[in-house]
């Protein structure tokens, strides 16, 4: 077999890493990788069957025992796969151990000490786009997969490793490609009688592929929320509740929270997945009129923060009705993203938080949420006025492409621009043949995305479809 | 018995339209040239259509004019019709196509090549290369036993290569249009380490055209105006005569349908591999079943001739059936067949293993060019020819071959594609073939590439005078095109109505009018007072090529700016340069069918590389990587 070791592929050597599956399994893996996998496997594996014997693509049960003191370490399960049909194209074993983190790093380290190199960052995958076992769509979005900080970015990660990107990018890129050879056959035999193509059918077919293109660019925005998250600014004036509420999202104490207005001197972050969102949460400094030279360096960084976020969160205190300084903050956020917390209902007047509702829909209508971080009430209204403000509702996470790499992003980009400059083309009233440069330059950069050339493919498709030739 | 002929430079192995290009090319050089074809009769025929140029094929005949060659100059005496196909296209995209008289190109040609010096023809048929050190070509011996030392030997045989011919169920060994074949020849080339390639063409009955009745038929005649195809040239005045058209119908279909059983192809008779570009009749009607009709062009061989060609019905069903079937068409009724159509498998060698040079990676000193290196067409042939001419002499005389890239020229597209890629059917060029078609058009061949045609040593002195100065006049032109701004006055603007163009409100240079689609260059000259007198409309010269050439060149620049960045990328991976010595076993990462791929064609740039089948992007990455940590491997 072409992977099994020693064969022509032996020139990689053998790695191992750590690596959990998809989504949020409970059981880890210890990944081997390359000619020495079985070997490993051989010395520190004890199950009902030596590894050679096992038949590929199954698992086994067993135990790993340190050939050293014969110590068992955990109860396995472990899988054979014969390369090439693999994820990384080589001969792999993956051992799926049950006893947490620290057995994980245990077996790890056992198979370490059998001679195999710790694997680096995405090494797996790139050995894997290297042994031709996926192209760089996928390569890239395993790398995103590793990277993606919540659930739901793994899930698009996964979805796009599954193809469905490189499915959507080939069905455009096919449609364009079909196109041109409708183009090239008449203009390679101009006396034949196949169909004449006008300018308008192709202006057609290029308006419909653009709007195809268009909405898988529009799924980046969306990606790039899931890779990287958004970043919200808690801000309010001291004292108003912006500690609690990061307390309160986080579940544990990670910010100082004291009933001396002025605590938070800086900025404390905190990722928390809100809604498969992964949100980068600013707690600053509360912004009031301050001599403390400390303090006030706290407040401009506040309102710097407040300027550069995705979204700002404006803690008011339900108990002092709206202040001047609150306005100030609602006036000059006014272009951003944003929801304004009105905290402390539970000592709050209930009149007066009627009153600031009624005040706040005068000055710029912002989403208004009610909460009281003590009782701990709104969180929940407040996750979901996030997600309404950044995923605009409509957009189901179970179906659609998401784009997830800012590369694919811009080559998908380019290829529209290329097919608006055939529309400018056609409506400019230049010849066939410019918007055809533009359409081949189109399909060249979908092509990118997956790693074709266009020019065989032309010739083929003309052939295929076009009864041509003398 | 054997016996030493005598010396020469090269030898020059067929003269058909490659052997015709590579021995003009290598004597004008100096070199002492021999010749052989196995027929003088039969130099520079055309066994099957009597036209030259067609899309990309006319590119080619300009481009091989350019560079100092012969073909468009021959066809420019010997054309009987000719055509700008695709006029509405687009500038890439115009075609010259000639009908020529069949016998009379041949005469010229000969001539020619007769009244050249330190050229000689010799009627005979090669059987053999002779090789020293090293493989190294050291002579030919033809089938008298007479032995030509030489340096270079030039192999055009077209088709003849243990030519088989078949006619339906009947086959037996033929050259093409009656001639021998060539037997021999093959072995000696398999015997040196040649991988040989077996290809099938074919070609239609010809008619006596007085058994048609053309009043059923539709007249296809020529263009008013004569575009030559030599820059030469500029005006051809001859009288034109047409082609025809008819269709195939129910009746045909029929009749071929039912005698498939009859047919070499499908019967499994032939193995070699036929081109999509140049279906049989019979491919056309089992692949396109629900095409009811099909065109035929009834195109004359020639003026002191009857004889008509049939474009459309190349077949070889057994010659009852081709009969039957021609004369169901309309018009063709009571048709005379001359000639039957026949199919013709032939050796050719895998064009993998040339250079780009087309010289041989195996035995150094032997080229190869046209259908023996797998592509198809006089043009395509010629084109070769030309450039293993030119390379042989080069090599000769240790200097660096002509490799023309995909960006200069078709020349380059052709045979990268042949040399890179390989070909598992006759070659044809095509202007989809070429990524930068806009920058390789037909109408500035010669700025493209009669320097290196100069450079080379085909083009006279006299001549890359008149090109300076054509080209100068071009770049005057535009120059002067952008800076003269023409008013908003009553004239302009009443012009700009006539041609159903907006009005303009403030001056505006006449360049940035000319990009408007409905504006003309021509149309202008009323409102361009400053128009050079040489510019200006003259009845008896219709087409100037300066005033194309500026037009193109103004009103296209944005286009033709964007595909020249696009070459600039391209050239980077071709300035990537593979060293010669490179151990592809010691590269990490390669998969294996690209490690033997490239092995063994060993590419001279990652551009080349990257063009090969079964060499992947993920190949390529690896390869940069590799060559990026040799500090040898630096671009130049």
């Amino acid at each position: 077999m072409m992977f099994n070791g020693k064969g022509s592929f032996g020139d990689f050597d053998t790695i191992a890493a750590i690596s959990t599956p998809y989504g949020t399994g409970g059981v880890g893996i210890v990944r081997i990788s390359g000619p020495g996998a079985f070997g490993t496997a051989a010395r520190i594996f004890k199950g009902r069957r030596d590894i050679k014997e096992i038949k590929s693509h199954t698992v086994s049960h067993g135990k790993i025992v340190d050939p050293a003191d014969d110590r068992i370490i955990d109860d396995v399960l472990l899988t054979k796969m014969d390369g090439p049909h693999t994820f990384t194209g080589e001969d792999v074993i993956e051992i799926n151990c049950h006893g947490g983190i620290v057995v994980l790093k245990n077996v790890l380290s056992l198979v370490l000490r059998q001679g195999v190199r710790a694997a680096g960052p995405g090494e797996f995958t790139r050995r894997a786009f290297i042994n031709g076992r996926m192209d760089l769509a996928q390569a890239e979005a395993v790398i995103d997969l590793i990277n993606a900080k919540t659930d739901e970015g793994s899930r698009a990660a996964a979805a796009q490793l599954e193809g469905r990107l490189s499915e959507r990018i080939a069905s455009a890129r096919k449609s364009l490609i079909q196109l041109i050879a409708r183009i090239e056959a008449v203009v390679e035999y101009p006396e034949h009688d196949i169909e004449d193509i006008t300018g308008d059918i192709v202006y057609e077919g290029v308006l419909k592929i653009r709007d195809e293109l268009q909405e898988i660019s529009e799924g980046f925005e969306r990606g790039r929320l899931l890779r990287e998250g958004i970043t919200a600014a808690i801000i309010g004036k001291p004292n108003a509740g912006k500690s609690s509420l990061l307390n309160v999202l986080a579940g544990s104490s990670r910010a100082i929270v004291t009933d001396i207005p002025g605590t938070t001197r800086d900025i404390i972050e905190e990722y928390i997945n809100i809604k498969g969102i992964p949100v980068r949460f600013l707690d600053t400094a509360g912004i009031r009129q301050t001599q403390d030279p400390v303090e006030s360096i706290g407040v401009e960084r506040a309102r710097g923060a407040a300027l550069s976020a995705d979204l700002v969160i404006i803690v008011l205190d339900g108990q002092t009705g709206l202040l001047p300084e609150d306005l100030d903050i609602i006036r000059e956020t006014a272009e951003k993203k944003r929801i304004v917390l009105i905290n402390k209902t539970d000592v709050a007047d209930e009149e007066r938080v009627q009153t600031m509702k009624k005040r706040l829909r005068e000055s710029g209508d912002p989403p208004v949420v009610v909460t009281s971080m003590v009782e701990g009430t709104g969180v929940d209204e407040l996750a979901e006025t996030i997600e309404r403000l950044f995923v605009s509702g409509d957009i189901g996470l179970n179906n659609e492409v998401i784009i997830t790499n800012v590369r694919h992003k811009q080559l998908i980009d380019e290829a529209i621009s290329s097919l608006e400059e055939a529309e400018a083309a056609h409506t400019g009233g230049l010849p066939l043949d410019f918007a055809t440069i533009d359409i081949k330059q189109s399909a060249e950069f979908l092509g990118q995305i997956t790693g074709e050339s266009v020019t065989e493919e032309v010739v083929n498709e003309i052939f295929s479809q076009f009864c041509i030739g003398k | 018995m054997e016996y030493s002929a005598g010396n020469v430079d090269i030898a020059v192995v067929g003269a058909g339209h490659a052997g015709c290009e590579a021995a003009l090319a290598a004597a004008r050089l100096g070199m002492k040239t021999l010749l052989f074809s196995m027929n003088l009769d039969s130099i520079a025929n055309m066994p099957c259509n009597p036209n030259i140029g067609g899309t990309g094929k006319g590119h080619l005949v300009r481009e091989i004019d350019a560079l100092g060659g012969e073909m468009a100059k021959c066809a420019d005496k010997t054309l009987i019709q000719s055509k700008t196909l695709n006029s509405a296209k687009g500038p890439a995209v115009y075609s010259l196509r000639a009908q020529v008289d069949r016998r009379w190109y041949q005469a010229e040609m000969k001539n020619t090549l007769e009244c050249q010096d330190n050229l000689f023809i010799k009627q005979a048929e090669v059987v053999e290369i002779i090789t020293g050190d090293s493989c190294r070509v050291t002579g030919v011996k033809t089938h008298t036993g007479a032995v030509y030392s030489c340096k270079a030997v030039i192999l055009t045989t077209g088709t003849y290569l243990k030519g088989k011919i078949h006619v339906g169920d009947i086959s037996y060994s033929g050259g093409p249009d009656g001639l021998f074949p060539a037997d021999r020849l093959s072995d000696s080339l398999r015997e040196k380490g040649i991988e040989l390639l077996r290809f099938k063409t074919g070609t239609p009955a010809r008619l006596n055209g007085r058994s048609i009745d053309l009043s059923k038929l539709t007249e296809q005649p020529g263009d008013e105006v004569i575009v030559p195809f030599s820059f030469e040239n500029h005006v051809i005045e001859r009288e034109q005569i047409s082609c025809w058209l008819t269709y195939t119908n129910s009746t045909t279909h029929e009749i071929i349908r039912s005698n498939l059983h009859r047919s070499p192809l499908y019967g499994g008779m032939i193995e070699g591999i036929g081109p999509r570009y140049c279906p049989s009749v019979e491919d056309k009607i089992v692949r396109f079943a629900d095409k009811e009709h099909h065109q035929v062009f009834v195109e004359p061989m020639g003026l002191g001739t009857q004889e008509v060609y049939l474009q459309g019905m190349s077949s070889s069903l057994p010659e009852d059936v081709q009969t039957e079937m021609i004369r169901s068409l309309p018009g063709l009724e009571n048709a005379h067949i001359m000639r039957s159509g026949y199919a013709i498998e032939y050796d050719c060698i895998d064009p993998i293993q040339l250079k780009l040079s087309l010289e041989s990676k195996k035995i150094p000193g032997l080229f190869s060019a046209g259908q023996i290196n797998g592509s198809s067409g006089y043009e395509e042939a010629a084109a070769q020819g030309l450039i293993a001419g030119i390379n042989a002499v080069n090599m000769i005389r240790g200097r660096e071959p002509l490799i023309l890239d995909r960006s200069q020229a078709y020349i380059g597209v052709l045979i990268d594609d042949l040399v890179t890629k390989g070909t598992s059917e006759p070659y044809r060029i095509m202007t989809s073939r070429s990524e930068y078609r806009l920058l390789l058009r037909q109408d500035n061949a010669d700025l493209r590439l009669t320097p290196k045609g100069y450079e080379a040593g085909l083009i006279s002195e006299e001549r890359y005078k008149r090109f300076l100065d054509k080209k100068d006049k071009i770049e005057e032109e535009i120059e002067r095109l952008r800076n003269t701004y023409l008013p908003p006055s009553e004239e302009v603007n009443a012009l700009l109505t006539s041609l159903g163009s907006t009005n303009i409100r403030s001056g505006i240079s006449i360049a940035e009018l000319l990009r408007r689609p409905e504006i003309t260059y021509r149309a202008l000259e009323a409102v361009d007072v400053d128009r050079p007198g040489h510019l200006r409309r003259d009845d008896r010269r219709k087409y100037d090529p300066v005033a194309e050439q500026v037009e193109i060149s103004v009103k296209y620049e944005g286009y033709i700016k964007r595909q020249m960045i696009q070459v600039e990328q391209y050239r980077k991976m071709e300035r990537k340069h593979i060293p010669e010595n490179i151990d592809y076993s010691a590269i990490h990462g390669l998969r294996l069918e690209a490690r033997q791929k490239l092995a063994k064609q060993r590419p001279v740039s990652v551009g080349q590389a990257s063009r090969i089948s079964g060499v992947s992007p993920a190949d390529i990455s690896v390869l940069l990587i590799y060559l990026s940590s040799r500090p040898e491997c630096a671009d130049d």
